[in-house]
């Protein structure tokens, strides 16, 4: 049992800045994430009128167990990095409006219009879309059927509730490397199991590698996931021998990367054939004055500080944008 | 035994107190004998209190204080309730030890039944939870290692300080594994609403809402 205090709660007398619907803000940012972070740090310190909208605040850092790939912070947990990022956007009195599901956006008469929840209408001269991604599914049969009932996306989350089980992981990233050395530590078995090569740092395939409890299968390909009640395994296809055989399991977590979540937006900005919006070399999406960053865009490696540093390039650009808009009316 | 907070952690929490309008208390039920995490449970709940003197601990055994068992639907050990300087139990409820993340549930849950106020609910959700007149329960499973299950646990507990026919609690899955494989629950937070309706996820309040509102 973990007693330790992952304590992130803030105190509700320090006036927190709220997020105003009845101002035009000069760039306003959607998405709780890394990039969201930036972009607002950037565009405050350049004078902007700012603020973020987000349905849940940290996105995918609080689903990573630890970051070592940072710069300069070594050894940290996605949720400590996160609330890191939060103390320093904190400082600076950004608005944030959490919790909240934004509904639609819309340019009107060069003004952005973002909605949430069916209601509250936010206007701003520009906005920047950093909703990244979220866990891509098997798309095999039985992961519908079983889902929650032994196929499970958030290792960190679950993995407690394998204690002495067996359990699979699905994926050959990082995400999943790192999964199974954390199950590993709970579960009695792990199996990894992944269709092609591993592709995640050395570092990390030498710990598992070298973990007695973690079995590897690599060249095989998920058929089907089979159960009664709960799930009890998997069909596979050795892509080897093309032989196909069951591996027994009381769990699955599959971590085999993301898709972006840009269904919100795919009337209103160009998407490439992954659906990841499509941005210039400043982050601006097809309609003028609206960027995207992080995840959500066809951005190259989809890294934190990949992330990070694409919300300053958005900021910045909006901050030319307005500047531009403004001298030449 | 150790203190399970560190210092800094018990500062925070000093600090964040002072916040707190009126008294609170919390009646703790565990049992004699063998009981897990029911030591622990006592043990974080005597360190909270001593951090300030609007909060309170009453320590009950279930098996013997049948009328509080009763009064406050106890069906586990360890479970503790939260009242108001009243006295009056509001539906807050967490069975198993909220360490680890759940922290994050239990510290709003102290400040929001003494009166302070943390987040602001939109009127029209306000209309709606007023609405319900049915009893309603709602559990929340939970793991300490999850970083999204205190928000859902959150909202399970503001609905019940809301409406007097709801009442939310928060269970340990591991602390109560039996229960949770009677709920299927494999992954977290999972809610169960009157032991039929679920949801998974820390999903907005309008989500809980529109279960609710199903039954």
């Amino acid at each position: 049992m973990s007693l330790n205090f992952n304590f992130n709660f803030t105190q509700p007398s320090q006036n927190k800045a709220k997020l105003n619907p009845e101002i035009i803000h000069d760039f306003l940012v959607i998405g709780g994430g890394p990039a969201g972070f930036n972009a607002t740090l950037y565009a405050k310190r350049k004078g902007l009128v700012t603020g973020m909208i987000a349905k849940r605040i940290g996105g995918q850092l609080l689903n990573t167990s630890s970051v070592d790939n940072y710069l300069g912070i070594k050894d940290i947990s996605g949720e400590g990095l996160m609330e890191q990022f939060l103390d320093h956007i904190h400082q600076l009195e950004v608005p944030i409006l959490e919790e909240v599901e934004v509904t639609r956006v819309e340019k009107v008469n060069d003004l952005f219009e973002i909605t949430v929840n069916n209601q509250t209408v936010f206007k701003s001269k520009t906005a920047m879309i950093a909703t990244g991604s979220n866990p891509r599914k098997l798309g095999v049969e039985g992961e519908q059927e079983y889902s929650n009932r032994g196929v499970a996306y958030c290792a960190i989350c679950d993995a407690p509730l394998f204690a002495n089980k067996e359990v699979i992981i699905a994926g050959g990233g990082n995400s999943a490397v790192e999964a199974a050395i954390d199950v590993a530590k709970v579960a009695s078995k792990v199996t990894v199991v992944h269709r092609s090569e591993f592709r995640a740092d050395q570092i990390l395939l030498d710990q598992m590698m070298s973990n007695p409890n973690i079995t590897v299968f690599k060249q095989t390909q998920i058929l089907r996931i089979v159960g009664d009640v709960k799930m009890t395994g998997i069909e596979v296809l050795d892509k080897s021998s093309n032989e196909t055989r069951m591996i027994n399991a009381d769990g699955i977590f599959i971590e085999i990367g993301n898709i972006p979540s840009s269904d919100l937006f795919s009337d209103l900005v160009q998407l490439n054939e992954q659906r990841e919006i499509v941005v210039d070399s400043k982050n601006m999406t097809s309609v003028p004055g609206l960027f995207a960053a992080g995840d959500v865009t066809q951005v190259a490696y989809k890294q934190i500080i990949i992330s990070v540093a694409d919300g300053a390039k958005a900021a910045l650009a909006a901050n030319e944008y307005i500047n531009h808009h403004n001298t030449s009316k | 035994m150790q203190k399970m907070m560190n210092e800094e952690v018990q500062n925070q929490l000093k600090q964040i107190f002072n916040d707190m309008k009126n008294d609170v208390t919390m009646v703790l039920f565990t049992q004699e004998g063998e009981c897990y995490s029911c030591e622990e449970t006592k043990g974080l709940l005597e360190e909270v209190t001593e951090l300030s003197d609007k909060i309170h601990l009453e320590l009950k055994d279930i098996n013997t204080d049948l009328d509080d068992v009763k009064k406050y639907n106890i069906e586990m050990v360890p479970s503790f309730v939260i009242l108001d300087s009243n006295k009056e139990y509001h539906g807050v409820k967490f069975n198993g030890i909220p360490a680890g993340h759940e922290i994050n549930s239990f510290i709003p849950a102290l400040l929001e039944i003494s009166g302070a106020v943390n987040e602001e609910i939109p009127a029209d959700f306000l209309e709606r939870i007023a609405k319900i007149d049915k009893p309603v329960n709602i559990k929340v499973f939970v793991t300490l290692s999850c970083p999204h299950c205190p928000g859902a646990v959150q909202k399970a507990h503001k609905l019940a300080m809301l409406n007097k026919n709801i009442e939310g609690e928060m269970i340990e899955a591991q602390t109560f594994m039996e229960l949770s494989n009677k709920f299927n629950v494999s992954g977290v937070p999972k809610i169960v609403i009157n032991d039929t309706l679920e949801l998974v996820g820390n999903q907005p309040i309008d989500q809980f809402l529109a279960q609710i509102e199903s039954l």
